[in-house]
C-alpha cells in the first residue's frame, strides 16, 4: 500500500537530520567514554577506571586554573549583568532619542568584531598599561571578560523588558509609589527571569573564552580553557578527557537551567 | 510661568539625561576594554616594528605594504607576498566551504526539527542547543580524537579492511573544514529553524494543490520564505569561521595556518606587531563587508515584504 501523501515530507531531509544529530553527539560521546579509560594513552582502551578524574582533581595546575576561571567568570558576569540591566532599562520602552542608535551599536560592538582582533587590541593596550602602572593582576582579564559579556547579558534582559506590561508600573505610580519603589517592587521582580538568564549566559561565555584570555593573560594566569589548549598542543593524555567531561557536565547543567528560566512565563 | 509644553520638554530632557547616566557603565566598560583598543591597533599598524616585539613610534607604511607584498632582501624589489596570500586565501576558502557545508546539512536538519510535533520540537531544539553552549575548545578536541590516525574513523576503516594504513586527516585543511563545520553547525541550524518554525504550511499545501513537485515547493515556496534565516545562519557561520583561532590551531597544526594563527605569530615569535595589527584590521574589514551584505540583504527582504 502506498503511504499517504505528506505535505511536510522532503526526500532525504530526515536522513540528513539523523546524520547531523549523530555526528554532533558521536565525538562528544567518544570523548566522555575515553575519560574513563584506564590506559595511559588515548590511543588504546584499557578498561574502565576513574583514575584520570582523580589525577585531574589532584593536579594543582588544574585546580588553580579552575579556581581562576570561576573567579573571573563570576566577577565578570555579575558586573556585566548589572551594567547590561541598567543599559537595557535605558534603551527600551522609549521613543527614539538622540544617541539611541549609538548605544545599540556600542553595546553590540564586541559581537561584530572577530575575537582575534579584540584579543590583539587588548594585548597591545594592556601591555602598555602594565608597563605604566606595574599592575599585572587578574583585573585585566576581568575587564576584558566583562566587556565581551555585556552584549550577551543585554540580549535576554532587553527581550524581557520589551515584552513587559507597562500598565503595572503606571498603576504603582498612580498609587504614589516613588520611582525607586516602583522599580524595586514591580519592575525588578518582573524582570528577574531576564536578568537571571543574562547572568547565566554571561557566566558561560566568560567560562568558555579561549582567544581573548590567551592573549591578555600574564604568566601564571591560565584559566581552565587556556590550560587545556596548552596541554592539547603538547600532546594528549586521558586527563584532558576527564577535565573536558567535567566541564561538559557543568555546561549541560547551566544550559538546562537556562532553558527552564527563559521558558518560564511569569 | 512655564507652559505645559515647556514642562513636558524639560521632563523629556531629564529622561534622556537619566537614560545616558543609566547606560554609562556599560558604555564606558565597552569603550575602554573593547572599542577603544581597536583604534590603537589601527595606529600600531602604521608604526615601525621594534626588534624584540612592540613598536617604535615612527610612522611607516611598511606593515601595510607587507600584508600583500614582499620586499626582496637583496635588491629591495616588491613582489606579491605568496605566503600571506596563501593564508588569506585559505581562510576565505575554508570559511566559505564551512558555510556551504553547514548550510547543506543544517537546512534539512532545521526543516526536520520544524516539522516535528509541538511537543517534541523543544526536545530537538534542546539537543541542538547543548553542543552550541558546550565549550568550543572541548568540541574541537572531540573532533581531534575522532579524526586522528588512532581515532575511531581510521580504526573502523582499518578493521573493515577498506584501508591498510590510516588516512592522514589531522593537520590538513580537510581537518580544519571538518572541525569548523562541526563546531559551527548549530549556528546555522538555529536561525534557519527560527524562521522555519513560523512557516505557514498552508502555503506548501496550496503549492501541491497546484501540482507543484516537491522540488518546486522547496525552491519556490519554502526557500524564499525562510531566506532571512538562511542569510542570518550563513553570516553567523562565516564571521567566526574567517576569524577562527582555536579550531585551526588544534586541527591544522603549525603548517596550515589561518589568518588568526598568522596574526598570533606576528605578536609571538615573528615580533612584528605592526604587521600583526595590519592583518587584524584586514580581517575586521572582511567581517564588516560580510555584515554590510547581511544588513543590505535583510533590509531588502523586509522591504519586499512591506511593499
Amino acid at each position: 500500500m502506498a503511504k499517504p501523501f505528506s505535505i511536510r515530507h522532503q526526500p532525504g531531509f530526515t536522513a540528513i537530520a539523523a546524520l547531523c544529530f549523530f555526528a554532533l553527539y558521536l565525538p562528544i560521546l567518544v570523548l566522555v567514554v575515553y575519560a574513563f579509560n584506564a590506559a595511559s594513552s588515548t590511543a588504546e582502551w584499557g578498561g574502565l577506571s576513574l583514575k584520570w578524574f582523580q589525577s585531574a582533581a589532584q593536579n594543582t595546575q588544574v585546580i588553580d586554573a579552575t579556581v581562576r576561571s570561576f573567579q573571573i567568570a563570576a566577577t565578570a558576569a555579575v558586573i556585566a549583568t548589572i551594567a547590561a540591566t541598567m543599559a537595557a532599562l535605558a534603551t527600551t520602552r522609549t521613543p527614539p532619542y538622540p544617541g539611541l542608535t549609538f548605544k545599540y551599536a556600542a553595546i553590540n560592538q564586541p559581537l561584530m568584531v572577530p575575537e582575534i582582533v579584540t584579543a590583539v587590541a587588548l594585548l597591545i593596550f594592556f601591555s602598555r598599561i602594565k608597563i605604566f602602572t606595574g599592575y599585572s593582576g587578574l583585573g585585566y582579564l576581568i575587564a576584558a571578560h566583562t566587556a565581551f559579556c555585556i552584549p550577551f547579558a543585554y540580549l535576554p534582559i532587553r527581550a524581557r523588558l520589551e515584552n513587559m506590561d507597562l500598565t503595572l508600573e503606571r498603576a504603582a505610580a498612580d498609587l504614589y509609589a516613588t520611582p525607586w519603589r516602583a522599580f524595586r517592587r514591580v519592575t525588578l521582580p518582573l524582570l528577574w527571569p531576564g536578568i537571571l538568564a543574562g547572568l547565566m549566559l554571561a557566566f558561560v561565555i566568560s567560562l568558555d573564552d579561549v582567544v581573548i584570555t590567551e592573549f591578555v593573560k600574564s604568566g601564571g594566569q591560565d584559566t581552565l580553557p587556556t590550560y587545556m589548549l596548552g596541554q592539547i598542543r603538547r600532546g594528549i593524555t586521558p586527563e584532558i578527557n576527564a577535565i573536558s567531561t567535567a566541564f561538559l557536565l557543568l555546561s549541560v547543567a547551566i544550559v538546562t537551567l537556562f532553558f527552564f528560566v527563559s521558558r518560564k512565563r511569569d | 510661568m512655564a507652559s505645559a509644553e515647556e514642562i513636558a520638554r524639560a521632563a523629556d530632557r531629564k529622561d534622556i539625561r537619566d537614560r545616558w547616566l543609566l547606560s554609562a557603565p556599560a558604555l564606558i566598560i565597552i569603550l575602554v576594554a573593547a572599542t577603544g583598543p581597536l583604534l590603537i591597533v589601527l595606529v600600531y599598524s602604521f608604526l615601525t616594528s621594534a626588534a624584540y616585539g612592540g613598536v617604535e613610534w615612527k610612522f611607516s607604511p611598511e606593515a601595510w605594504v607587507s600584508v600583500f607584498l614582499e620586499r626582496d632582501i637583496f635588491d629591495d624589489t616588491l613582489s606579491l607576498a605568496d605566503a600571506n596570500i596563501t593564508i588569506f586565501w585559505r581562510s576565505i576558502k575554508l570559511a566559505l566551504m564551512t558555510t556551504v557545508v553547514t548550510l547543506a546539512l543544517g537546512f534539512p536538519t532545521a526543516y526536520f526539527m520544524a516539522t516535528r510535533s509541538e511537543k517534541t520540537r523543544d526536545l530537538w531544539l534542546f539537543l541542538i542547543t547543548i553542543p552550541f553552549w558546550t565549550n568550543l575548545l572541548i568540541r574541537t578536541f572531540a573532533v581531534l580524537q575522532i579524526i586522528r590516525n588512532e581515532g575511531i574513523i581510521n580504526t573502523l576503516l582499518m578493521k573493515a579492511g577498506i584501508i591498510s594504513a590510516p588516512i592522514q586527516i589531522l593537520f590538513t585543511d580537510t581537518a580544519i573544514l571538518i572541525g569548523m563545520a562541526y563546531v559551527y553547525l548549530p549556528l546555522m541550524v538555529l536561525p534557519i529553524y527560527a524562521s522555519m518554525e513560523k512557516l505557514d504550511f498552508r502555503l506548501v499545501e496550496a503549492g501541491y494543490d497546484l501540482y507543484a513537485s516537491r522540488w518546486q515547493v522547496l525552491r519556490r515556496i519554502i526557500l524564499p520564505l525562510v531566506k532571512p534565516g538562511v542569510i542570518a545562519g550563513s553570516i553567523l557561520v562565516f564571521i567566526p569561521a574567517i576569524g577562527a583561532y582555536v579550531t585551526p590551531s588544534i586541527l591544522g597544526g603549525g603548517k596550515n595556518m589561518m589568518i588568526s594563527n598568522f596574526i598570533e605569530l606576528q605578536f609571538g615569535q615573528a615580533h612584528n606587531w605592526p604587521l600583526g595589527s595590519a592583518l587584524a584590521i584586514t580581517v575586521m574589514v572582511i567581517v564588516m563587508i560580510a555584515l554590510l551584505v547581511y544588513v543590505r540583504n535583510t533590509g531588502a527582504a523586509s522591504g519586499e515584504r512591506r511593499g
